[in-house]
């Protein structure tokens, strides 16, 4: 089985190629948000590089979000495209399942989070919890937009270890710092980002319970509305 | 020669489009979807809803372009998409799939430009239309008199300095309450008024005679109709309708003619969604004649944004060996002859 992973929710760009237990190529750069310029020529070196047969690709992994909405849609789209052009299905995998899943094994609490602007964060919390041989990814709280205040509070209560993933040290390790009362860390760099490689595992699991769509039915879950929306739904409720 | 067929999208605004265009002026499907009940609500386009609609739709309107061409995409020679100019995140879902795609089933990819679409729409609908020749581009986003010198090749001769047409057009009929989309319900409202009720100015911008200006013309409109508000005295719809669009009418016909006659072309042509207002239309037909001057202009369906035109500007690129790379990028204000 293989799997052609793509994500650029976030600043990272990042593209693999999995097949079966080989990463046989992962580019990831986070440099600047210019997707539409870099993801597809990171690909195509890949490609080349591992004399990529494209018609052997069982199936496109994309992050499915949250994100910036920019990057989601390139993701999105790109991925469509190649989906609909391969004949193959689409994996969506949501942004900080995947972002967790670089902290696989880790059996305290996993809070991967992201900046979503407007004082909140993209986050979720997660665990992965021994299954004979293997690891499972438990959820205690699904992937929403919260504000941190909120995020602490709510990891104060569960009394446990945090492993924060993500840009959380970026932004906010000052506040974390002065708020927070459990034993927490934050990931170091080989982990602490959107890697594709990391989204091809969570999707190999996503595959084996037949979590999949058609290329068409494929759309990326943003977790807020347009500000058109919001604002005419905040003066129909007035 | 082997039948060349280009599998265009477009997705630069509120419509997801895609068509298979054979040789240029064939046009074996032409899908357009198009999101305006949505962006009515909202009395315009909303860039961030029209871009999740096209994530959502792109598939299937380009599987439907396919079926309706009754081809698959091993016959499909090159894509084409627009890249520019539009609405960055619009522009950016037609560019991401078509370079999906593209990769894909290696393919070449064509970046086409939005008005360049607009133009080759005539060689569609006017299979004898050879360049060179004038243009007019008049649609929500665009006012452009155009030289087309040959395939691929325009020099712009004059260009909006404010307000597109179009843009005029859905900001008066939102005043006067006819809401949007303003271009249409215009047109049809002015056949019941006078166009000579109210004569608002028509403007010339001093330093190019080809250049246009309709934020004047707006705000004309906007005084007249609140000095009578001050007065409590009641407008006639259809009047200022007529009025407003006489003025813009004018204004593009003269600069237009000008042109024409400047450069010794023998045909003009026009093209956008303004190009569909049946008023325009006929002056432009007459004002033509006049000069015995061929006059050309597409379908109304040719007129708006749809994917064929962008399929018919890419197989005039493909001729002449142009190809984009996997790092296409969606250029929101891309000029009319840059690549």
């Amino acid at each position: 089985m293989k799997i052609l992973a793509i994500e650029s929710s976030a600043t990272v760009a990042s593209v693999a190629v999995v097949n079966d237990n080989v990463l046989e190529a992962l580019y990831t750069i986070c440099h600047k948000i210019t997707h539409s310029q870099t993801l597809m020529p990171m690909l195509d070196e890949v490609a080349e590089r591992i004399e990529l047969d494209k018609k052997s690709i069982d199936y496109v992994a994309v992050t499915s979000g949250p994100g910036s909405f920019t990057g989601l849609r390139i993701g999105a789209s790109t991925a469509k495209g190649i989906a609909m052009g391969l004949n193959v299905p689409i994996v969506p995998v949501p942004t900080l399942e995947a972002l967790a899943f670089n902290a696989y094994g880790v059996e305290e609490l996993i809070c991967p989070v992201m900046d979503a602007r407007r004082n909140q964060v993209y986050t979720g919390i997660y665990s992965f919890e021994r299954t004979g041989a293997d690891f499972r990814l438990v959820t205690y709280l699904e992937q929403t937009a919260m504000d941190l205040g909120e995020l602490m509070d709510k990891l104060n209560s569960m009394g446990k270890g945090v492993l924060f993933l993500g840009d959380a040290k970026d932004i906010f390790a000052e506040r974390i710092e002065a708020g927070l009362k459990c034993d927490y860390a934050f990931a170091p760099v080989h982990m602490n980002r959107q890697s594709a490689a990391a989204l091809a595992s969570a999707a190999v699991r996503k595959i084996a319970s037949g979590e999949y769509v058609s290329a068409g039915d494929f759309a990326p879950t943003y977790l807020r509305l347009s500000q058109a929306e919001r604002e005419a739904k905040e003066k129909g409720n007035n | 020669m082997e039948d060349i067929l280009i599998l265009a999208i477009e997705s630069s605004c509120d419509e997801t489009a895609a068509s298979v265009v054979k040789n240029g002026r064939e046009v074996l499907s032409n899908v357009i979807s198009s999101q305006i009940d949505i962006h009515t609500l909202y009395g315009g386009v909303v860039p961030e809803i029209a871009s999740r609609k096209h994530t959502e739709r792109i598939n299937q309107v380009v599987n439907e372009a396919l079926i309706q061409a009754n081809v698959t995409m091993e016959d499909i020679t090159a894509i084409a998409v627009t890249y520019g100019p539009g609405l960055v995140g619009a522009l950016l879902v037609g560019v991401s799939f078509a370079k999906g795609l593209s990769w894909a089933y290696d393919k070449p990819l064509i970046g086409v430009h939005h008005i360049e679409g607009h133009i080759s729409a005539n060689f569609i609908d006017n299979k004898e239309l050879k360049p060179p020749f004038i243009c007019l581009v008049v649609s929500g986003g665009h006012s452009h008199l155009v030289k087309v010198k040959d395939y691929g090749e325009y020099e712009i001769l004059g260009r909006t300095r404010d307000d597109a047409a179009g843009e005029a057009f859905d900001k008066v009929a939102r005043v006067i309450g006819l809401g949007y989309p303003g271009g249409p319900k215009i047109d049809k409202v002015s056949n019941e008024g006078n166009p000579h009720a109210i004569e608002f100015p028509r403007a010339k911008v001093a330093d190019n005679e080809y250049d246009f200006s309709f934020s004047g013309l707006k705000s004309a409109v906007l005084n007249y109709l609140n000095n009578l508000n001050m007065k409590g005295e009641e407008y006639n719809q259809a009047d200022v309708a007529a009025s407003f669009q006489q003025a813009v009418v004018d204004v593009l016909v003269s600069h237009s003619m000008t042109a024409v006659s400047e450069y010794g072309f023998d045909k003009f042509a026009i093209a956008g969604g303004v190009a569909s207002n049946s008023h325009l239309r006929e002056a432009l037909k007459k004002a033509c004649e006049e000069r015995g001057v061929e006059f050309y202009m597409p379908t109304p369906i040719m007129c708006t944004d749809n994917a064929a035109m962008i399929g018919c500007a890419a197989y005039y690129e493909y001729l002449k060996g142009h190809r984009s790379g996997m790092d296409l990028n969606a250029v929101p204000n891309l000029r009319l002859g840059e690549r």
